[in-house]
C-alpha cells in the first residue's frame, strides 16, 4: 500500500516537473552548450561554424575586441555605485520616514518598473535632444552643437534611471525589518549621526546592498538597448559587439567566444563581490564604497 | 564600539548634554531631514518626467515633437487606423497572452514539484533556475537563435531528419521568452509555497479529503495571489520585449516593441510617442487590473498580505 502511494507521488513529482526540465534542457541548457561548444570552433567560409578544436577565438577577443567589454564593465560599475548612492537615501526616507504613505511611495516605485523598458528609454530621447536639454546647456555654453545623445553620460543616465527601482526594493525590505531602537540607543550612547549610519544601519542595511547590487549590476552588464537608443550605437558595448558578430559578420564562433567572456565576467564578478562584503562584514570594515 | 572610533563623543546620552550644545545638533537634524525629504521627491520627479513627457506630447497636435501648440487625439487615431500597427499590436498581444499562459502552468507545476523533489534533482534544478534569471536576455537571444537555427531552420539536424522545416515564427519567440518567465513564475509561487499555513492541509487530510480537493480547495486558493503577479509580470515582461523577439520571429510576428525601435532609426515623432503612451497604458492598466484584484482576494481571505502586486514584486526582489 505505501509502496504504491510513494510510487503514485514520485510518478507526480515527475509529472510536476517534466515541462519545466524540458524548457531548461531545450532552450536554455542545449543553446549554452552550442555557444560554448562554437567558440572553440572555426569559422566557415561564408560565416557560422565550421567545427575543429581551436583557442585562437580567445586569443583574438583578447587582441582585438577587449574594448567593448572595458565599456560594459565601466558602465554598469559606475552604474551600481550611482544606483546605490541614490537609492539608499531614497529607500532609508521610505522606510524609517514615510509612515502611513509607505505603501503609496512603493506603488509610485513599482509603476516606472512594471511600465515597458523601451518606453522609458526611448521617453529620454526627447528630454536629452537638441530641443531639450542639450540645446539649452549649449546655449548656456555658447556652443550650439553640443550633444548628449550618442555619448557615454547618455547611456549611464539611461541605465541609472531604468535599473534604479530594483536597486531600491531590497534596500527599502531590509530597512523596513530593521529594528528602529538600535539607532536610538546608538544616539543615546552619544554615538553621532554618521557613526550611527556607519555602524548600525549601513551593516543593517548590507544584505539589500547586496542583492540590490547585484540586481542592477548584472542586467547593466549585458545591456544592449540602452546604448543602442540612447547611445546612437556608438556606444560600443558588449551587446552591439555580439549582435555585430553574430548577425552582420555572421562570425559564430568569435561571437560565441564573446558571449561565453560576458557570462564568465558576470559570474567571476558576483561571486567577487559577495565575498569581498563577506569579508568586509567579518573584519568590520564596512566601508563597501 | 562606539568607543573604539577616534572621533566618537563620550559617552553621555543626548538629553543630558548641556543646553548649549544642542540647539547645534537639531539643526544638523533638520538640514539631514530636509536633505531627505528633498532627495526622495527629487527621484520620484527623475523616475517620472520621461513618462509624463511622453504622454504629454502625444496630444500635441503639431508634427514637431516639441514645438506644443494645440491638444489633440489626432496621433492616436493616426495610431489606431494604421494597417501596420494593429497587425503589430495583435502580435504583442498574441505574444504576450501566450507567454503568460505557458510560463504561469508551467512554473507553478514546477513549484509544486520541486518541494517534493529529491535533493539529487533539486540541486541542479534550482541551479538552472538561477542561470536562467542570470544570463544576459542578449546572450538567451542569441544562443536560442543559433539553436533554432541548427534544429529547426533550413539544413538544421530537424528539418534534414523529417524533412520538413519549421522555422522561427510564433512559437520560436514564445519558447525562448518562456525560459526566464517560467523562473520568475517559479521564484514567485516558491516564496508564497513556504509561507503558506499548513494547518489548513493537514485538517483537510483529517476530514479525508482526497489529495486532488484539498489541491483546489486549500493549496491553490493560497497560491492565487502569486499565480496571478505571474501570469501579470510575465504578460507584461513578453509584451514589452524587444531583445530576444527581435532575434526569433519569424517574418510576419513584428510586435510593437520591435515597432518602436525600427521608427526610432528616423527619429522621434508624435504618432512614435501616441504608441508609447498606448504601451504605458496597457502595462498600467494590467498592472491596477493585478492590484486591484490582489487586493480584493487579500481582504476575502483576511490576510494582511503584502499590497497586491507591488508588495508581491518588492517582497520578492528583498528576499
Amino acid at each position: 500500500m505505501t509502496a504504491r502511494v510513494s510510487r503514485r507521488s514520485s510518478l507526480l513529482t515527475g509529472v510536476l516537473l517534466l515541462p519545466a526540465s524540458l524548457w531548461y534542457l531545450l532552450l536554455l541548457v542545449a543553446p549554452i552548450i552550442i555557444v560554448v561548444v562554437f567558440s572553440f570552433g572555426n569559422s566557415g567560409a561564408t560565416g557560422g561554424y565550421a567545427g575543429g578544436f581551436t583557442t585562437k577565438n580567445y586569443g583574438e577577443l583578447v587582441a582585438r575586441n577587449i574594448d567593448p567589454f572595458l565599456t560594459s564593465l565601466r558602465l554598469s560599475v559606475v552604474g551600481t555605485i550611482l544606483c546605490l548612492l541614490v537609492g539608499l537615501p531614497l529607500a532609508y526616507y521610505i522606510a524609517t520616514r514615510a509612515g502611513k504613505r509607505k505603501g503609496f511611495f512603493i506603488v509610485l516605485l513599482v509603476i516606472p518598473f512594471w511600465t515597458s523598458f523601451l518606453i522609458r528609454t526611448y521617453a529620454w530621447l526627447t528630454i536629452l535632444g537638441p530641443e531639450g536639454l542639450a540645446g539649452f546647456i549649449g546655449g548656456l555654453i555658447g556652443d550650439d552643437s553640443w550633444r548628449v545623445l550618442g555619448t557615454e553620460w547618455a547611456v549611464q543616465l539611461g541605465l541609472v534611471y531604468g535599473y534604479l527601482p530594483l536597486m531600491v526594493f531590497p534596500l527599502y525590505v531590509t530597512l523596513e525589518r530593521m529594528d528602529r531602537s538600535l539607532v536610538e540607543a546608538s544616539k543615546d550612547l552619544g554615538a553621532g549621526r554618521w557613526a550611527t549610519f556607519r555602524q548600525i544601519t549601513l551593516p543593517i542595511a548590507l544584505p539589500g546592498v547586496i542583492t540590490g547590487s547585484i540586481l542592477v549590476f548584472i542586467p547593466m552588464i549585458g545591456e544592449y538597448v540602452i546604448p543602442n537608443i540612447l547611445g546612437y550605437g556608438r556606444v560600443f558595448t558588449v551587446g552591439s559587439a555580439l549582435v555585430l558578430r553574430f548577425l552582420e559578420a555572421r562570425d559564430w564562433p568569435q561571437g560565441s567566444a564573446q558571449a561565453v567572456v560576458l557570462v564568465a565576467i558576470m559570474l567571476i564578478s558576483v561571486t567577487f563581490y559577495v565575498w569581498f562584503i563577506n569579508r568586509g562584514r567579518r573584519t568590520r570594515d564596512v566601508s563597501m564604497l | 564600539m562606539t568607543a573604539s572610533a577616534p572621533s566618537a563623543p563620550p559617552l553621555v546620552a543626548s538629553r543630558d548634554l548641556p543646553r548649549g550644545k544642542r540647539p547645534a545638533r537639531d539643526r544638523g537634524g533638520v538640514a539631514v531631514e530636509l536633505w531627505l525629504r528633498s532627495h526622495t521627491w527629487l527621484v520620484y520627479a527623475f523616475l517620472y518626467l520621461p513618462i509624463v513627457v511622453v504622454v504629454v506630447f502625444s496630444f500635441n497636435e503639431n508634427s514637431r515633437v516639441t514645438n506644443w501648440t494645440n491638444f489633440s487625439f489626432k496621433w492616436y487615431e493616426f495610431v489606431l487606423n494604421s494597417k501596420e500597427i494593429q497587425r503589430n499590436l495583435l502580435n504583442s498581444l498574441i505574444v504576450g497572452v501566450a507567454t503568460a499562459i505557458v510560463s504561469t502552468i508551467v512554473g507553478t507545476m514546477a513549484a509544486l514539484g520541486i518541494q517534493r523533489a529529491p535533493k539529487w534533482f533539486r540541486l541542479p534544478f534550482d541551479a538552472l533556475t538561477y542561470v536562467s534569471l542570470i544570463v544576459p536576455e542578449i546572450v538567451i537571444a542569441l544562443s536560442t537563435l543559433v539553436f533554432f537555427a541548427v534544429t529547426i531552420g533550413k539544413g538544421g539536424l530537424i528539418s534534414n531528419l523529417t524533412g520538413t522545416e519549421i522555422g522561427l515564427g510564433y512559437h520560436t519567440i514564445v519558447g525562448a521568452l518562456s525560459v526566464f518567465n517560467i523562473s520568475l513564475v517559479l521564484l514567485l509561487v516558491q516564496a508564497r509555497l513556504s509561507n503558506m499555513d499548513r494547518t489548513h492541509i493537514e485538517a483537510s487530510f483529517d476530514l479525508y479529503g482526497t489529495p486532488w480537493r484539498t489541491f483546489w480547495q486549500i493549496t491553490f486558493p493560497q497560491l492565487l495571489p502569486a499565480v496571478v503577479a505571474g501570469f501579470l509580470l510575465s504578460f507584461t515582461f513578453a509584451f514589452d520585449d524587444y531583445i530576444i523577439t527581435s532575434f526569433v520571429h519569424g517574418t510576419n510576428q513584428t510586435t510593437i516593441p520591435l515597432y518602436v525601435f525600427g521608427a526610432l532609426r528616423k527619429g522621434v515623432n508624435p504618432s512614435t510617442n501616441a504608441v508609447a503612451a498606448l504601451m504605458l497604458f496597457i502595462t498600467l492598466a494590467i498592472l491596477l487590473v493585478g492590484q486591484f484584484l490582489l487586493s480584493r482576494q487579500a481582504r476575502r481571505a483576511g490576510t494582511a498580505g503584502p499590497a497586491g502586486v507591488a508588495g508581491m514584486i518588492v517582497e520578492q526582489q528583498g528576499g
